[in-house]
């Protein structure tokens, strides 16, 4: 084996009663790709965070490059040359990409200097690996397959030799996630290391060279990734056999319930993201909506839960019409039967600040259930978290912690619990499984197939072609704020894929 | 931006941290203390002991520290909803006109017990109003609440020059106030109390209103943390988004949150006004608004840790009086110079050691430090 980047040895780590990490050893040869899955929770993030020097091992020893390294800070980390792309975004909005980019590393006290080199810098590593984005947009403006690619640039920029990605290709559709896989190739033949989180297995087959997994704070198994298979590597993770494709029977759609008819939304901006869309879902069925990130999903979806303003169109839900002037009552919306998990979990789904319980009432904080007068049940919302923690197996299963301390993946079924605990008439669903454990996955997929089943309209959009074929009974496509296609849930990948890409619209238009 | 500060262990988040701010601003100020000539040590023994020495010098501590425990509260309802109110000073001023009206109106024909709770109510509202204009402005025109709530300070100061100089001015005074109240318009002494612990009193303000802020600290807290309502301000307060997407009207928060806060705020006029001066006048607040944003910054926005931060700046004033006139070669301004680097230390640089904190007890004892993404508070 060549000589190992980095060696982790005996690492532990306690977050009060939780162990996030046990005696964790783990080794990455230099020049080659490491892959890291686990359950949501098992600490894979915690142990990358440690190395990044986030946070600080209770015990145990880290190496890098055969030499044993205390790491404080990330700045420590960033001068051993490790850069690391994290799940959540570390980025200021309301920056440009460059500013992004130098922030932190700014090199002159006057910034004009600094921008210019950074300038020449960021458009050479941006030639080089194919990275193209805008240095003078606007973060917040930028949808978050490109956010993520000025993560990976402010790592190189920093002069990475080590790179850790944390679930990279969650907000990626496959064509993004295929491109971030070429650079991460090209990364690796020019001798970098990369460390990759990722739950998706489909990915570790493709792109590591050996691959250790996780479980419930221990290293439980480390593979070469061309030794192992997809089905081993999901028993190892969860501990027992799992279907990696749920099972769903005939649907039987019943009424339309929600309908949308030539609905067109702009931006603040005045550009039209959602371009006279119309279709229905019907109860007894999932309608899946596919398409690459930022081709008006968001917005429609926001329009359609009352959110966002729409210039025109209409949506009624259950044969009544919904405002969209933009002033709706979510909570009336609410109240008609209409549930939304919203793609954007972090700010919008949750507040992060709050506990855990807190967060499993909010947009439902009016309900009588939940209230004594104008005070808040405590007893009740506690009793009712504790029920959801159960029924989704939210790790760990405790209702008074911050939010902001649960892993990725279990703030998403936080978020899921409330919304199906709800028994709504119409769900609608952003990324339903972003973030979210092979096991996890399989019980999501299985709540909303049996919320089909009870005769409910599900709309779910997603980036995932896996999960829109294994859910949907009906596909739309959505390509630059139309809906450019329907197909039935046996479509090939690649039709949809060039539904996705627009290839198909623009011949049509021709 | 959210920063990552490693987690302490609570009694040091809450105790000793601010404990290392207070040290810091008194060494600096026992600098400036030598640099007039003085002796430092000597300083601070005459603070603490004017402060709490004798039983005068704690009723006249308690007296201030009320003042400023309902312009903290004020600052920190309105902060919980993520609306920096600088309005407080403004909305006491206003505060205070309401209850000229009522004492001067009844003040010959009702008792105190009658008086006072209108008095109260007639505060609070005129309190609420004049957060109400901002709020709107903020919910409906996007106009900045930093702003209108300082352009409204200057307006409640203008107004109240103009009312005290004219109409409420009693005919032939010269003096910029109004009458005094009688009898009826009087609220009764706590100095009893503590007399009750074998301490002397010869006159102070202390009054009944210490209770009412007391018992606001306690509605604060439940306001925040067990009810719909604070539920719903701490939603907006974290996550404007989250709201929208909770039902959560803007409007209605920002509004409610707002005469919330200067409802509290009007309410601390009643202790000066009603509790010692007996009459309402020119720039009785005196800044005392601008002291609540550094008390609610201090005892970070809850209700326990501001009377605990009201309790100190209530001392800084007693002591502080008591120091100047001990020490000659220290003047009331010098005063003023001690209570900006406690306003410095503690409320603006509240963050300023916490790294090197955080940095010590991680190589103490790595077990007890957690990381925690926290959303920085004021400074
Ligand atoms: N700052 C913290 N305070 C308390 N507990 C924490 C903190 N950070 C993580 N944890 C807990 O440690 C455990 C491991 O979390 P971690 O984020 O490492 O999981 P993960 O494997 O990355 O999961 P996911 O796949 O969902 O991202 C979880 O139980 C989590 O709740
Ligand atoms: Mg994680």
């Amino acid at each position: 084996m060549a000589q190992a980047a980095i060696e982790l040895i005996g690492i532990d780590k306690s977050f009060g009663a939780v162990r996030a990490n046990r005696d964790i050893n783990l080794e990455v040869a230099r020049g080659t790709i490491h892959g890291i899955v686990g359950e949501n929770g098992a600490g894979k993030s915690t142990l990358m965070s440690i190395l990044y020097g986030f946070y600080q091992a209770d015990s145990g020893e880290i190496r890098v490059g055969g030499k044993p390294v205390s790491i404080h800070t990330s700045n420590d980390a960033i001068a051993l040359g490790i850069g690391m792309v994290h799940q959540h975004f570390m980025l200021v909005d309301n920056f440009t990409v460059l500013e992004n980019i130098i922030l932190g590393a700014e090199s002159d006290a006057l910034l004009k200097k600094s921008i210019a080199k950074a300038r020449s810098e960021l458009e050479r590593l941006e030639r080089e690996y194919g990275l193209e984005v805008d240095p003078d947009a606007i973060i917040e403006e930028l949808p978050v397959g490109l956010q993520q690619r000025v993560e990976i640039l402010k790592a190189l920029y920093r002069g990475a030799e080590i790179l850790i990605l944390d679930e990279p290709t969650g907000v990626l559709t496959p064509a993004e996630a295929d491109h971030l896989f070429r650079i991460l190739k090209q990364l690796k033949e020019q001798g970098k290391t990369i460390v990759l989180i990722t739950h998706k297995l489909r990915e570790i087959m493709a792109i590591t060279d050996t691959v250790s997994v996780m479980r419930q704070g221990t290293m439980v198994a480390t593979r070469v990734t061309k030794e192992t298979t997809v089905g081993e590597l999901a028993e190892l993770m969860v501990g027992r056999r799992v279907l990696l494709r749920v099972e769903k029977g005939e649907s039987e759609a019943g009424a339309i319930k929600l309908s949308v008819k030539n609905l067109t939304v702009k931006d603040s901006r005045g550009v039209t993201m959602v371009d006279d869309v119309s279709f229905d879902v019907r109860g007894g069925e999932i309608v899946g909506i596919a398409g690459v990130a930022g081709n008006g999903q968001s917005e429609l979806l926001e329009a359609i839960s009352g959110i966002r303003h729409a210039v025109s169109g209409e949506v009624m839900l259950e044969g009544k019409p919904i405002d969209l002037t933009g002033k709706a009552d979510p909570g009336e919306l609410r109240d008609r039967g209409l549930a939304h998990v919203p793609e954007d979990r972090h700010h919008v789904g949750l507040v992060l600040a709050f506990e855990e319980n807190e967060n499993s009432i909010l947009g439902y904080h009016d309900d009588e259930r939940y209230l004594k007068g104008p005070f808040l049940n405590v007893d009740a919302i506690m009793a009712d978290a504790k029920d959801k923690i159960e029924k989704y197996d939210i790790r760990p299963g405790n209702p008074r912690l911050k939010t902001a301390n649960f892993s990725g993946g279990n703030q998403q079924k936080i978020v899921l619990a409330r919304e199906m605990e709800q028994d709504p008439g119409v769900l609608i669903v952003g990324q339903p499984t972003r973030g979210v454990d092979v096991g996890a996955i399989e019980f999501i997929h299985k709540r909303l197939i049996a919320m089909r089943d009870q005769g409910k309209a599900v709309l779910v959009v997603s980036v995932e072609l896996d999960e829109i074929r294994s859910l949907s009974d009906r596909i739309l496509v959505m390509f630059a704020g139309r809906v450019v296609g329907e197909r039935g849930p046996d479509a090939t990948e690649g039709e949809l894929g060039l539904l996705m890409a627009g290839v198909e619209h623009q011949e049509a238009a021709q | 931006m959210s920063t990552p500060y490693a987690k302490l262990p609570a009694w040091a988040d809450y105790g000793l941290i601010p404990l290392i701010n207070l040290s810091i601003a008194f060494v600096v100020a026992g600098f400036v203390v030598m640099l007039v000539g003085e002796n430092p040590f000597r300083a601070a023994v005459i603070l603490v002991e004017g402060a709490f020495g004798k039983g005068t010098g704690i009723a006249f501590t308690l007296f201030y520290a009320t003042t400023f425990i309902f312009t903290g509260l004020s600052v920190a309802v309105a902060a919980h909803c993520s609306l920096f109110n600088i309005g407080t000073e403004g909305q006491a001023y206003i505060g205070g006109l309401g209850i000229a009206l009522v004492c001067l109106s009844f003040d010959s024909v009702l008792p105190w017990w009658v008086i006072f709770p209108i008095a109260i109510v007639a505060a609070a509202a005129f309190g609420a109003l004049w957060g109400l204009i901002p709020a709107y402005l903020q919910a409906k025109r996007g106009s900045h609440i930093v702003i209108t709530t300082i352009m409204f300070n200057f307006i409640a100061a203008s107004v109240m020059v103009y009312l005290l100089v004219g109409a409420l001015k009693p005919a032939g005074s010269q003096a910029p106030q109004t009458r005094n109240f009688l009898a009826g318009a009087e609220l009764p002494k706590l100095n009893w109390v503590i007399e009750l612990f074998g301490a002397k009193i010869r006159s102070a303000p202390l009054n009944i209103c210490f209770l009412l802020a007391l018992v606001m600290a306690f509605l604060v807290w439940l306001l925040i943390w067990r009810t719909r309502l604070g539920y719903e301000m701490r939603t907006y307060g974290h996550s404007p988004k989250a709201a929208r997407y909770a039902g959560i009207s803007e409007t209605r928060i920002i509004i409610t949150a707002m005469m919330i806060s200067g409802a509290l705020a009007g309410m601390m006029a009643l202790n000066p006004v009603m509790g010692d001066q007996h009459n309402v006048a020119i720039d009785f607040v005196s800044g005392a608004g601008y002291v609540g944003i550094a008390v609610a910054l201090m005892g970070r926005l809850h209700p326990v840790g501001i009377v605990l931060a009201a309790i100190l700046f209530g001392m800084l004033y007693q002591g502080g009086a008591e120091l100047a006139f001990e020490m000659p070669a220290i003047s009331r301004d010098m005063i003023v110079i001690i209570q900006g680097l406690v306003i410095l230390f503690a409320g603006a640089l509240e963050h300023m050691f916490r790294p090197y904190i955080q940095t010590l007890f991680a190589s103490l004892s790595p077990k007890s430090v957690g990381m925690q993404t926290v959303k920085g508070t004021g400074a």
